[in-house]
């Protein structure tokens, strides 16, 4: 599998680098969707002309991103179209080594579920294969490169690529089972960005499935496991935060980095759901409309980790996604980080309900994102609402794939233990309702 | 009280046009600077150059240079943060003479109001479009198209509206006004209904596409006539060319219109005085404005002067047709995702529809490819098509220009392993393409949206491997984007009222074609592109999946 691999990273590669040798880099560098006010290149230059100037490179509130980017980019600033890329192999690299990974272990519990007789009879069409398996991980891969949305992030050079880069290198510890990588990467995705912080759950519930401590509260050993975690996890962060306060010498990192993204001051267009929003808010509201706004990103966290806890995977996949539909200021390139995730789950097609629809969706609003900024800003015949209405369709449609995967998969493993062909006490067929 | 009721004023006027009745070769730039100054405006000159992509049929030469004259009216009392345009462009010969000299007329009497609160800023610009592009982009510090131009020395503010004159006779029957501009871009509708109740108030005869308006609505032959003027207006919309100067002001979000005196031999004729009367009316409602016109439609149809057809009308015609790509497309997934179940090997069952994805990407890589050799060898070989065939360069770039698109007829169809799966995975993709395609295309040019949409669609939704090759091979080739070009320039003819043989409408048809490319790289107009890179790989699938195996 090796070879196949190499050949899509190097074709990933050099659709890279011819892009961003053609006229199109300038333009894609500027466009809303793929680039926010915290991610933008343009900004991570001005913080290292701010910082050769000997001034903090967070005055002037032009540059958002952690002082540990711009230490890495102060030494690698000429060879930044290498990084980026670099960056997106690594992330495809991780991911198709996780999924290889994930696989075989699903593999090995399906066959102990087998030899202990747990499915019932009818429902051997949803066990799953290891031909169907095989090409699993390079199409993971195959997802993440070739993604329009992966390639437009990466030639615009947006600090996402390395994000998504941190978080499937932690997807990938966590799998493997090493704990203190697992709480070191996941420390440094949020330390980046606050919001993988919701990761931690199904970090921990993986974590403990493979180390076989049986997810009750009441044993002292799944308490143990949790303090360890964030002892280190936190210690971690505790580490980071104090090497960032030791490498510029200040805290003004903290309101620009932590207090923008929580407090999102800055209304720029991008394909999220808080800019329209805020735009026409009465200043009285606004604490109260942003508390409720962030929470609700941080909010799923707990229900969907009691309902997930045997499938701590799909958990991380659904959280990802709500993290990238949710937060203060999405790029497409957060899109295509959970995009990545969907042929893992190839097998739940035969239940999903809405794909057709969800797919002319947000083929479409890919599309028409550029054309309404066009008439908004350049025609001058359209207004903001016509923008935000495009990006409300494109949220809704990323809210109706996740939901409906999760129906599948739900759909699938209530399938798996009451049997395929559902029948009433009295032998007729029964219809399967969702409440 | 009015333009010209001053007798020496009068004297003025003619003494102008009369001198510029003279033939002139070029610009008279030192003239124009003279008498501009001479009128108390701050004069400046811009001169640009270009060199087009291949020599123009009318110009036949290869770089074009010239030289832009303007004067700035500073208002009397306000700051200097806005500004009105008035320009009239000046061709070799003496097309345009009357305009110049109707501007500078107008220029002597706005001196003397003290009413004007925009500064108001008088263009006399070179090689029309060029000029006018070159122009703008100085003023606005933009360089979209590539030409070369001075910076200009003087500005006034933010432009707010902008009128461009065009008088060839200095006796004028009727005022035509023309609003379609660059990519199907319309001004708002205020500034039709501004122009037509100014020449109702003045008594002046004002017409549209250059037909008369009509009262008798409920006949058959006034719904006739609305109907002409409306597909006049269309034809105009979709081809995406400015029909005037005023059409590259529109990109910059000015609200700019087109006047044309046309003389037509009635027996009631309007002189330059009145025209005067009517733009100094029209320049004194857009001084009062107190921000720009935004509050009437910017997207509509105009079937006459008094009526016209707004978005929400005409765009759920549009939404049908698009529907209709819809339905289909929504039929042959569930007649794709009904496939495996029947199949009894599940394995067998994964590999029809599993690799369906990588089989539809053979042709759509070819389709594109050729769509892109379409756009860009036309002009990269022209001077070896020169050398081998006893053509210009103009027909050259246009000839090679259709044997691309023929050449694509005869392409290669890839070797289908799913002889029964692989052309409706294949036909999905394509209408769904299609689709966004064409409902993009409508939001920004809903005349060229709606024309392609009503000649493919059809066709699309139709196609399929089996229905009879021969009769289906020859529709899909009718309907494909080339002849609609061509019946639409015989259409536009008529409609016209001057009907063109074969042979002359061929030539026309080939003239259309090298304008449109022109268009595109002079001045960033998007039906060649669009054309040649989407519509043309999009109907090559169609062709593909007719002829599937």
């Amino acid at each position: 599998m090796a070879a196949p691999l190499t050949l899509l990273m190097i074709v990933a590669v050099t659709v890279r680098a011819v892009l961003f040798r053609s006229s199109l880099a300038e333009l894609i560098s500027e466009r809303v969707e793929v680039v926010s006010p915290i991610t933008a290149w343009k900004r991570v230059i001005e913080g290292l002309a701010l910082l050769d100037l000997g001034v903090s490179p967070y005055s002037g509130d032009v540059f958002h991103e952690t002082p540990l980017i711009i230490y890495l980019f102060h030494f690698l600033v000429d060879y930044a179209e290498i990084t980026f890329m670099l960056a997106d192999v690594v992330t495809a690299a991780a991911l198709y080594a996780a999924a290889k990974d994930y696989n075989k272990q699903v593999f090995r519990k399906q066959k102990f579920a087998l030899e202990a007789d747990r499915y019932p009879p009818d429902c051997l069409e949803l066990i799953r294969t290891p031909l169907e398996m095989h090409y699993v991980p390079l199409k993971v891969a195959m997802f993440y490169l070739l993604n329009p949305f992966t390639i437009l992030s990466c030639v615009a050079k947006s600090t996402c690529g390395l994000n998504n880069m941190v978080i499937s290198l932690f997807i990938l510890c966590t799998v493997k089972g090493n704990v203190l990588l697992s709480a070191i990467f996941l420390c440094l995705a949020t330390y980046q960005s606050v919001y993988p912080l919701t990761l931690c759950a199904p970090a921990m519930l993986y974590l403990m499935q493979r180390q076989y401590i049986p997810v009750n509260l009441r044993r002292v050993s799944f308490w143990w496991f949790v303090v360890q975690y964030l002892f280190m996890y936190l210690g971690s962060l505790f580490v980071l935060v104090c090497l960032s306060f030791f490498l510029l010498g200040s805290w003004d990192y903290m309101p620009s980095v932590y207090g923008f993204i929580l407090s999102v001051p800055d209304l720029t267009p991008n394909i999220g759901l808080f800019w329209y929003f805020f735009a026409e808010m009465f200043e009285h509201f606004r604490l109260f409309f942003l508390c409720v706004f962030q929470i609700n990103v941080f909010f799923y966290t707990i229900p969907l980790s009691i309902k997930l806890k045997e499938h701590p995977v799909f958990l991380i996949f659904m959280q990802l996604a709500v993290i990238s539909i949710f937060k203060s200021y999405p790029t497409v390139g957060d899109v295509a980080l959970y995009m990545a995730f969907l042929p893992l789950w190839s097998h739940l097609h035969r239940f999903l309900r809405n794909i057709f629809l969800v797919s002319c969706v947000l083929l479409a609003c890919s599309a028409l994102f550029p054309v309404l900024w066009h008439l908004w800003i350049y025609a001058g015949s359209a207004n903001s609402n016509f923008y935000y209405a495009i990006t409300l369709l494109f949220n809704v449609a990323q809210i109706l794939l996740v939901s409906d995967y999760f129906y599948a998969f739900l759909r699938r493993e209530h399938h798996l233990t009451y049997g395929l062909y559902l029948k009433k006490k009295d032998g007729s067929e029964a219809t399967l309702v969702l409440k | 009280m009015g333009l010209l009721s001053d007798p020496n004023r009068r004297q003025a006027l003619i003494k102008l046009l009369t001198r510029l009745n003279a033939p002139i070769c070029g610009m008279p730039v030192d003239w124009l600077v003279k008498t501009m100054q001479a009128r108390g405006l701050e004069v400046f000159t811009q001169s640009f150059s270009r060199t087009l992509p291949f020599p123009d049929e009318n110009t036949e030469r290869y770089v074009v240079k010239g030289t832009n004259v303007y004067g700035i009216l500073r208002a009397p009392r306000a700051p200097r943060t806005e500004a009105l345009v008035l320009s009239a462009p000046c061709t070799p010969g003496d097309n345009n003479n009357q305009a110049v000299g109707l501007l500078l007329g107008l220029a002597h009497y706005f001196r003397n109001q003290v009413y004007w609160a925009k500064d108001i800023i008088f263009l006399v610009n070179e090689h029309d479009l060029i000029g006018m592009q070159a122009w703008l982009e100085g003023y606005h510090h933009t360089n979209v198209t590539g030409m070369d131009w001075s910076p200009l020395q003087g500005r006034g503010g933010s432009i707010q509206a902008a009128l461009s004159l065009e008088l060839s006779s200095d006796v004028v029957t009727s005022l035509d006004i023309v609003l379609e501009g660059l990519n199907g871009q319309l001004p708002n509708l205020d500034l039709a209904n501004l122009f037509y109740a100014f020449c109702q108030k003045i008594g002046v005869l004002c017409t549209i596409q250059g037909k008369l308006q009509r009262n008798d609505w409920d006949s058959a032959s006034g719904y006739n006539h609305a109907v002409q003027t409306m597909m006049l207006m269309v034809m105009k919309q979709a081809s995406g060319r400015p029909w005037g100067d005023h059409g590259l002001f529109l990109r910059y979000h000015i609200e700019a219109a087109t006047v044309k005196g046309v003389n037509s031999f009635r027996h009631y004729k309007t002189d330059a005085t009145t025209i005067g009367r009517l733009l100094e009316g029209m320049y004194r409602k857009l001084n009062n404005l107190l921000e720009r016109l935004h509050q009437s439609y910017f997207f509509y149809l105009l079937p006459s002067l008094s009526h016209f057809v707004s978005i929400g009308y005409y765009m759920p015609a549009f939404g049908l047709l698009a529907v209709i790509l819809l339905l289909r497309a929504l039929d042959l997934w569930v007649q794709l995702s009904a496939q495996p179940s029947r199949t009894e090997d599940g394995v067998a069952g994964t590999e029809q529809s599993n690799p369906g994805v990588l089989s539809v990407l053979t042709p759509l890589v070819i389709s594109h490819l050729t769509g892109a050799a379409l756009y860009m060898l036309p002009v990269r070989f022209q001077e070896v098509a020169v050398e081998h065939f006893p053509v210009s360069e103009t027909e050259a770039v246009v000839l090679t220009a259709i044997a691309v698109y023929t050449a694509g007829l005869a392409l290669p169809h890839n070797t289908h392993r799913y002889p029964d799966m692989g052309w409706r995975v294949l036909k999905l993709v394509a209408l769904l393409y299609l689709a966004v395609l064409l409902g993009c295309t409508a939001v920004i040019n809903f005349s060229l949206g709606f024309i392609l949409a009503l000649t493919l669609v059809p066709a699309a939704a139709y196609v399929t491997p089996h229905v009879p090759k021969a009769l289906s091979a020859f529709f899909l080739v009718a309907l494909s984007p080339a002849c609609t070009l061509l019946f639409s320039v015989f259409f536009f003819q008529e409609l016209q009222e001057m009907p063109v043989s074969f042979q002359d409408g061929w030539l026309l048809y080939l003239s259309v074609i090298a304008q449109g490319m022109l268009d595109h790289y002079l001045y960033g107009s998007l039906v060649f592109p669009l054309v040649a890179l989407l519509v043309y790989p999009c109907w090559l699938l169609f062709w593909n999946i007719l002829f599937w195996k």
